[in-house]
């Protein structure tokens, strides 16, 4: 990794030792807070970015509106785990007690519905919960070892005490010397792009 | 020989570069004058050395000794358990009526204990109550130990452990399924799944954590580790859109889980015939009982815990007084629970009813029907008086006493319905022996050591909650200071949610 500091446009290129044709895989910029985070976030929104993303130690509250990010389907996916965990669970009970082995229990019909809720509802519970989860990972592309972003030193402190915005290369309003500029003009006290 | 003492350092005095956390006391009576949920002079920056100290720091003399000596008593567990494996369950003082002894008391116990920690990290988060982020990590760490070490006792109760897995749903050679009637059954699943999704949400909880740690982390086995566990977390805000509804929605399936997972464990006892079990009450009472031992366990581990590791500034005296007067109210309830008991075995008038619990309070196990009354009931009434509520030592001793309560309080159930049962000539006393005691040690020992680890190799706190409560609690104050008179005082500001 080798840094170059580009002082005529106020960036760092942080450049991946071992890329033959380096270029430019997203521009990175460092906020002190999390309010001066929210209003950057909204001008890059009506900047009209698209792909580009905020970091932040813990869940900013109102971020999601200042990026405008639309609901997610996750809610789907579980409901969906849950449906299939009630029914497999008494179509499980049904068939093991009552057709594969017949089981007779003092004198009691091989399969009702009171006596098997208890499974049914805690498998109910159990592939929800799977959905929720799996569902999470899947949604965030989750897991992922490796991220540009980590090439950047200063990033390790958007875990802990600093926010960052970072705008993708896809970006069709991607430039570097000219996002930028814009960027240190929404208060960013750091600029960073990261090249492999 | 005291001056030798005051060098060995049992207590962090420092904390990666952070003066000794204080002890303020913001139990106030009034919002208004009450300090915030964080006290001192606290900052995203403070908050994460702090918590990542606790793991990165050469580990305090305090936290070794606690490490060797739990580490030891699940040695007894070592023993014990594959000479009860070789031997069978004769080894035990289970006799004939009472089949059940120990190993069911203990698995009972142990499954109450992880109630709290779903109920403060489930329950409370659906509340909005804000003082559950800086308990709720180590809570949920109670729960998956405290399951296992429950999970531990059916295991080795089936006597031959190596057809264990029986009590699963798994196609075998003699085409036979398991009886899905049974309520013994219900129980593999209620606590599969207990286990299952307690972990699943006590492991979401912590990516972020995880990932904190991994940024801070310089060795390369400390990078790779935490680097596998935190998954490539970046905090992204598209990510954690998702990962919040996640969150919540797991909040949402293990509120019903939990109060599903100790009335199913009540159902072994309450759908039997036994008298003194077959009761309707059982689900809501074992429920209440279990949320009352899981915050007795909780203040257990809490209050050594946030002095040893400088957290008295994260987990408050209010965070404490608030588990307190939970441990009251649920005290209660379960002493209405006692008394309701008692008048239902009464005026149904059912005759071996009446005296399965005239039994249960003057009979052969009256000792410990009074230590369970003496330790569940009257000993939390000490919560009433604030002074009491607010002072570890207390605090300590009762959550001690509440322990102790709550295991005999499955022993009662348990033991006295079984050894005093319908047929007279078969009426027997139980005594454990070594095996019993070993086994239920041993599992103490097996529940410390894992605390210990976690202490130790995972954060200990929800860095990245307790940061979002602080953001929150920044902002009411700022909303509040225009409204605020010229030269009013302004130290003791209202705390957010309160």
């Amino acid at each position: 990794m080798s840094d170059s500091n580009n002082t005529e446009s106020g960036f760092e290129t942080i450049t991946a030792e071992d890329a033959d044709n380096a270029s430019p895989v997203l521009i990175l910029a460092e906020f002190e807070s999390a309010d001066q985070l929210m209003e950057a976030a909204e001008k890059v929104r009506d900047e009209g970015f698209k792909r580009w993303d905020c970091h932040t130690p813990y869940p900013v509250h109102g971020l999601d509106g200042a990026m405008g990010i639309r609901p997610t389907i996750l809610p789907w996916l579980v409901l969906g785990g849950g449906m299939t965990g009630f029914t497999g669970g008494l179509i499980m009970q049904g068939w093991m007690n009552g057709i594969s082995y017949p089981f007779l229990i003092s004198g009691k019909p091989f399969f009702s519905i009171p006596a098997s809720i208890p499974v049914a509802f805690e498998l109910t519970i159990l592939l929800s919960a799977f959905g929720a989860f799996g569902g999470m990972l899947a949604l965030n592309g989750l897991p992922r070892f490796f991220n540009p972003l980590f090439r950047s030193d200063r990033f390790r402190r958007a875990t802990a005490d600093r926010f960052f915005i970072s705008i993708d290369a896809r970006d069709r309003r991607f430039d570097a010397p000219a996002n930028a500029q814009f960027l240190r003009g929404l208060g960013a006290n750091a600029i960073e792009v990261i090249e492999e | 020989m005291k001056q030798l003492l005051e060098k060995i350092p049992f207590i962090r005095p420092e904390i990666s570069g952070n003066a000794e956390s204080q002890e303020i006391d913001n139990t106030h009576y009034s919002p208004s004058e009450r300090q915030p949920w964080i006290t001192g002079e606290n900052d995203n920056t403070t908050i994460t050395d702090r918590v990542c100290g606790i793991l990165e720091d050469k580990p305090t003399f305090g936290w070794v000794m606690f490490f060797v000596l739990s580490l030891s008593v699940l040695g007894l567990l070592g023993v014990f358990v594959p000479f009860l494996i070789f031997w069978g369950i004769g080894v035990w003082g289970v006799n004939n009526p009472v089949g059940w002894g120990y190993a069911i008391v203990n698995f009972v116990f142990w499954v109450g204990i992880g109630h709290a920690g779903t109920l403060i990290s489930a329950i409370l988060f659906l509340f909005r109550q804000k003082w559950r982020t800086s308990i709720n990590r180590a809570a949920e760490a109670m729960t998956i130990f405290a399951v296992m070490c429950a999970g531990l006792f059916p295991g080795i109760h089936v006597g031959r452990a190596w057809f264990a897995y029986w009590m699963f749903p798994l196609p075998n050679q003699m085409e036979l399924w398991p009886n899905f009637r049974s309520p013994l059954l219900w129980d593999v699943f209620a606590v599969g799944t207990y286990f299952t999704v307690s972990l699943l949400f006590w492991y979401m909880g912590m990516i972020p954590d995880l990932a904190t740690v991994r940024d801070r982390a310089t060795h390369w086995v400390r990078k790779l580790a935490y680097g596998a566990l935190s998954m490539g977390w970046t905090g992204s805000n598209r990510q954690w859109h998702v990962y919040e509804r996640s969150y919540l929605l797991l909040a949402a399936l293990a509120t019903p889980l939990v109060l599903s997972v100790h009335s199913v464990v009540s159902f072994d006892f309450a759908v039997s015939q036994v008298a003194g079990w077959h009761t309707t009450i059982f689900p809501p009472y074992f429920v209440a009982g279990a949320i009352f031992s899981g915050f007795a366990m909780v203040v257990t581990l809490l209050v050594p815990a946030r002095q040893l590791f400088g957290l008295k500034e994260i987990i408050t005296l209010r965070h404490l007084e608030n588990m307190n007067k939970i441990i009251m109210l649920t005290g209660m309830l379960v002493g209405y629970a006692y008394a309701q008991e008692f008048f239902i075995a009464w005026y149904g008038g059912v005759k071996v009813e009446k005296f399965a619990f005239m039994n249960r309070a003057f009979g052969q196990y009256a000792w410990a029907y009074w230590i369970m009354v003496t330790c569940n009931v009257i000993s939390p009434q000490i919560f009433w008086f604030k002074k009491a509520r607010t002072n570890l030592w207390i605090m300590f001793i009762v959550s001690i006493f509440v322990n102790i309560g709550m295991w005999f309080e499955r022993f009662v159930i348990t033991v006295t319905s079984l050894a005093n049962d319908y047929t007279p000539s078969a009426w027997d006393y139980y005594t454990p022996k070594l095996a019993d005691v070993g086994i239920m040690i041993g599992a103490f020992g097996l529940f410390f050591t894992l605390f210990a680890l976690f202490c130790r190799f995972l954060p200990f706190i929800a860095m990245s909650e307790v940061k979002g409560v602080m953001a929150e609690r920044a902002h009411a104050v700022a909303e509040q200071k225009p409204a605020e008179a010229d030269g009013a005082d302004p130290a003791p500001s209202p705390a957010a949610g309160s």
